[in-house]
């Protein structure tokens, strides 16, 4: 299982980008962290997802 | 002022808090309030940065007055600091940050806070800064607008260097704009988050469990 934003999830295998892709997120309004790491835009596509690992996924709404 | 300080808040705080440096990126409602209130705690040195002049659109939030109308952000909210804080020492840059010269614009500061207007460049910022600068905390602001209730804002801590405050949802596109009190809730978790980083190694009673 993958835990992303606290919930436990299938997802090993996938890529982070198939997975931000099919959960609907809009890549240019994120940040995401791996294990407490950021990860780099251009290694979405590169990266793929492993029991253990915990994710949080940001996603940023305008307003300052 | 240091020694009114120094009684308020402690000398060991006020000697940790003289020698930081802060930066504000984005000095709208939350970067202006964010600002005032970090130089009122005593906080020595702040980076200041954004493009933008003052217009009378933002007076109903932001800590500018009437009479500075048409100024550079940048310099008015260098003016109204000085008045509050003499003491205090203020860099300021009157450019958008990029990813290109983020890293620049922002050596130094043990605390970046991001308090920009639009969701694309919140992204931004945070990539750029938590890919770059990995020593320096990082305190982002995301949903704030509107008149929800003032506990759905809140403080999270998403990585050791990386802090969230907002209530995540409120999206300044979809619905009422921002109005003041909820965007100042939103600057007051971030100066705060600011300052119990700056603090943490004082290992001050109580403060640190989040």
């Amino acid at each position: 299982m993958v835990k992303i934003n606290g919930t436990e999830q299938p997802l090993e295998g996938q890529t982070l980008a198939a997975y931000l892709h099919g959960a609907g997120y809009d890549v240019t309004r994120i940040a995401v962290e791996k294990n407490g790491v950021i990860v780099p835009k251009d290694r979405y596509e590169e990266t793929i997802l492993e029991a253990g690992d915990s994710l949080e996924v940001v996603s940023f709404v305008g307003g300052g | 002022m240091r020694q009114a300080l120094k009684e308020r808040q402690g000398e060991a705080l006020q000697a940790k808090l003289e020698t930081a440096c802060v930066a504000v990126c984005g000095l709208g409602g939350l970067g202006s309030g964010i600002a005032v209130m970090l130089a009122r705690a005593g906080v020595g040195r702040l980076i200041l940065i954004d493009f933008d002049t003052v217009d009378v659109t933002n007076l109903h939030r932001q800590q500018y007055k009437a009479n500075q109308v048409g100024l550079y952000k940048t310099e008015a909210l260098a003016h109204n600091l000085k008045e509050i804080a003499p003491y205090l020492t203020i860099e300021t840059h009157t450019e958008k940050i990029t990813p290109d010269n983020a890293v620049a614009l922002l050596q130094g500061a043990e605390v970046i806070c991001e308090a920009l207007d639009q969701a694309q460049q919140k992204a931004m910022l945070a990539n750029a800064v938590l890919e770059k600068l990995p020593g320096a905390y990082f305190v982002a602001a995301s949903g704030m607008a509107g008149l929800g209730p003032a506990n759905h804002i809140r403080t999270r801590r998403i990585s050791d260097h990386f802090y969230l405050c907002g209530d995540t949802v409120s999206d300044v596109d979809s619905g009422m704009g921002l109005v003041a009190p909820r965007v100042m809730l939103c600057a007051a978790h971030q100066a705060l988050a600011a300052l119990r980083i700056l603090a943490r190694p004082l290992n001050i009673t109580n403060i640190m469990e989040d």
